[in-house]
């Protein structure tokens, strides 16, 4: 793994050490409306290698998640609180130039839409090429050669014509991987993937899920997938961590959080996933709507929309330990062995 | 490509014509020139004599195709007072008035990309405001007004700048032009920031704009999450993005801004184009009028097609459809 000359890691990589530690992250937004608390005490791990799924519905704050690690948030946000340890160095407290050197170079990210992510006046070789000369001192052609074989990487044939060609030129899927390759320039450790398979057809989502894993499993790079589809992380991610109004609400290894769903509201998001359901059987949607965060029901958030709800959830219900590397937040959780359930 | 400017060469065609038809008629009822052209003191004979040579006796349908007759060979009358060919009247003073109407348009790019850029970038701060309020004294504070003041402060009080005239030229493609000696381009400076004031507003609210909705685009944050720098975002990735409206805007406009110069060209005693139309208009001197006009029209086609071909250029979208 190249790690660039102007990287500023004070810790080395260990073997054991997280790539990515999020600890008690909070990004606001001061709106005129109020304070939005879009991401509100977030903590989870990502190993080397590992990728950890970030699930939940819209607007549940995982895109300000990803961001919130890029350095990314802009006004009326503020990251407020927390930390965001990369092999140790805190992203938080990093000024903007030294953010920017790891932004793209050992940090990456990777957007929802791939028909907005490219910039349509540019060629594509013009939006790689800067990418790999913001990070590396390479002659233009050394870094066209890189483009191109990244390219040819992602599956995308004849490379060098594709190279020339302007970003409306492309489909959808394809551009998604440009922009995928775009992200891999620099074989970073670690990549954010903000939905990148959620606008394209099956087929190709399946394709490029393949090929990320591949490339992934390859360079050992560290990758957190963001999506609000159960069926998507299920045969990718290692772990999950389930995003409410802000908060994480369930986290655990990514099986027995989809077999055993500990918390009502991973339960309603498995519940909705056709695939999961006994044939025949009606689909069952969570009942009710994401509530404003301007407006969120004292105590669980989820409350209003839980069917398992009692007087007790009024009070804020902590992430605890539930099971052995099993954590959520819920007082009446579901699935819990017999004698912890009473 | 070359179907798409034919069939733009034709469309321009037929506006032409329709336009000669829409400016003759007008231009007609607009009043008797033998009054003003003839002495009072003339007598009957006198003046039919007169109403013959300048063909005023025939019915006004044969008047148009004798026009359009003439026109389609280059000649577009002579002018009743100078006794001259109309366009060749306009063509000597065309170079006056474009090299004005060019001064004021890269005035207000040179003047308006880089204060629109700042405002864009930094809403809050009170730069920004204050360009935002000047821009709105740009559109607003009448174009004579304006040429006065600043014929008042840098050539009455400070004595900097001529007021009048186009001072020395110079002659090039058989065209006399001031800009290319030190003092022409003196005696230029200031008609055209008079002629630029209003395009300097535009250009900056257009670019204002344009940042403000650019800089919230996928794309953009895109950029940045590459780790480019901020330089290479503002400059490249938005910019580019933002020439597209300005260059569109800003070209159409040009047409109108040689339409109105005349206003400038008044208060500047500068001998374009407009000056020479408002005497005309004073004497009704029909064939100069008409062949104004007519030229107005020509280069506001021409400004259009010209427009859309740098368009296509800019946005790689266009190009791509008219193949
Ligand atoms: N620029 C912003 N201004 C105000 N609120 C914002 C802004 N961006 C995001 N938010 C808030 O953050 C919440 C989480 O957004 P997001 O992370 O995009 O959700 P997700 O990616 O899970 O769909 C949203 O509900 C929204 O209210
Ligand atoms: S704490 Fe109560 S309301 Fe919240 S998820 Fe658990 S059971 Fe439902
Ligand atoms: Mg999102």
């Amino acid at each position: 793994m190249a790690a660039s000359p102007g990287a500023v890691s004070p810790v080395s990589a260990t073997a054991s050490s997280p790539t990515l530690e999020v600890r008690n992250l909070q990004t606001h937004f001061f709106t005129r409306a109020g304070v939005v608390k879009a991401v509100d005490g977030v903590s989870f791990t990502v190993g080397r290698g590992k990728v950890m799924g970030l699930v939940g519905e819209s607007g549940s704050g995982k895109t300000v998640t990803g961001f919130s690690i890029l350095g990314l948030v802009d006004e009326p946000g503020r990251i407020v609180g927390g930390e965001i340890l990369f092999h140790g160095q805190n992203l938080a407290r990093l000024k903007e130039e030294e953010m920017r050197q790891l932004r793209g170079n050992r940090i990456a990210m990777i957007f929802q839409d791939p028909m907005m992510t490219l910039n349509p006046v540019l060629r594509v070789d013009t939006q790689m090429i800067e990418t790999v000369l913001a990070h590396t001192k390479v002659s233009k052609e050394e870094a066209r050669q890189r483009a191109r074989d990244t390219l040819g990487m992602v599956g995308i044939p004849s490379p060098d014509e594709r190279l020339k060609s302007y970003p409306h030129q492309f489909s959808g899927g394809m551009r998604q991987r440009v922009a995928i390759a775009i992200a891999l320039l620099h074989r970073p450790e670690l990549i954010v993937a903000d939905e990148p398979t959620t606008a394209l057809d099956v087929t190709i989502q399946a394709q490029i899920l393949a090929e990320v894993q591949k490339l992934c499993a390859q360079t050992g790079t560290a990758m957190i997938w963001i999506t609000h589809d159960l069926t998507v992380v299920a045969g990718l991610a290692d772990e999950l961590a389930v995003m409410y109004a802000g908060r994480v609400v369930e986290h655990g290894p990514v099986n027995g959080t989809l077999d055993k769903p500990l918390h009502p509201y991973t339960m309603g998001l498995i519940g909705s996933v056709p695939s999961r359901n006994k044939r025949g059987e009606p689909l069952r949607q969570i009942p009710g709507m994401t509530p404003s965060l301007l407006n969120l029901p004292v105590g669980c958030a989820f409350r209003t929309r839980c069917p398992k709800a009692q007087d007790k959830c009024q009070q804020d219900p902590p992430l605890g330990e539930l099971l052995p590397g099993r954590r959520a937040r819920c007082f009446f959780p579901y699935n819990m062995p017999a004698e912890a359930a009473a | 490509m070359s179907v798409y400017l034919l069939r733009r060469l034709l469309q321009s065609v037929l506006v032409m014509l329709a336009m000669s038809v829409i400016v003759f008629v007008g231009v007609f009822a607009i009043g008797d020139p033998v009054e003003i052209l003839i002495s009072p003191d003339a007598d009957q004979m006198e003046r039919e004599r007169a109403i013959k040579a300048l063909g005023l006796d025939l019915p006004l349908w044969m008047q148009y195709l004798s026009f359009l007759g003439n026109a389609l060979r280059g000649d577009l009358g002579r002018s009743f007072v100078f006794n001259e060919p109309a366009l060749q009247l306009i063509l000597q003073r065309m170079p006056a008035t474009l090299e004005l109407a060019l001064g004021a348009t890269i005035m207000a790019l040179i003047i308006g990309l880089p204060l629109g850029l700042y405002a864009g970038l930094k809403p809050k701060s009170p730069l920004s405001s204050t360009i935002m309020a000047g821009s709105i004294l740009g559109f607003s504070l009448p174009t004579f007004w304006v040429g006065l003041m600043l014929i008042m402060v840098f050539a009455v009080q400070l004595g900097w700048l001529p007021s009048t005239g186009r001072g020395p030229t110079v002659e090039v493609l058989g065209m006399r032009w001031s800009f290319l000696t030190w003092d022409g381009l003196r005696h230029l400076a200031m008609p055209a920031l008079n002629l630029a004031l209003f395009k300097i507003s535009l250009v900056i609210r257009l670019t204002r704009a344009g940042v403000r909705e650019t800089m919230l685009m996928d794309y953009v944050k895109f950029a940045r999450a590459k780790g480019l720098s901020p330089a290479r975002v503002t400059y490249v990735h938005v910019f580019k993005n933002i020439l597209i409206p300005v260059v569109t805007v800003v070209g159409l406009e040009l047409g109108s801004t040689i339409a109105f110069s005349v206003v400038t060209e008044s208060v500047f005693a500068w001998p374009g184009m407009g000056k020479l139309i408002i005497d005309s208009i004073n004497v009704l001197d029909r064939p100069v009028i008409v062949a104004y006009l007519m030229m107005i029209v020509l280069m506001f086609i021409t400004i259009n097609l010209l427009v859309d071909l740098a368009y296509s250029a800019l946005d790689p979208r266009v190009r791509l459809e008219n193949k």
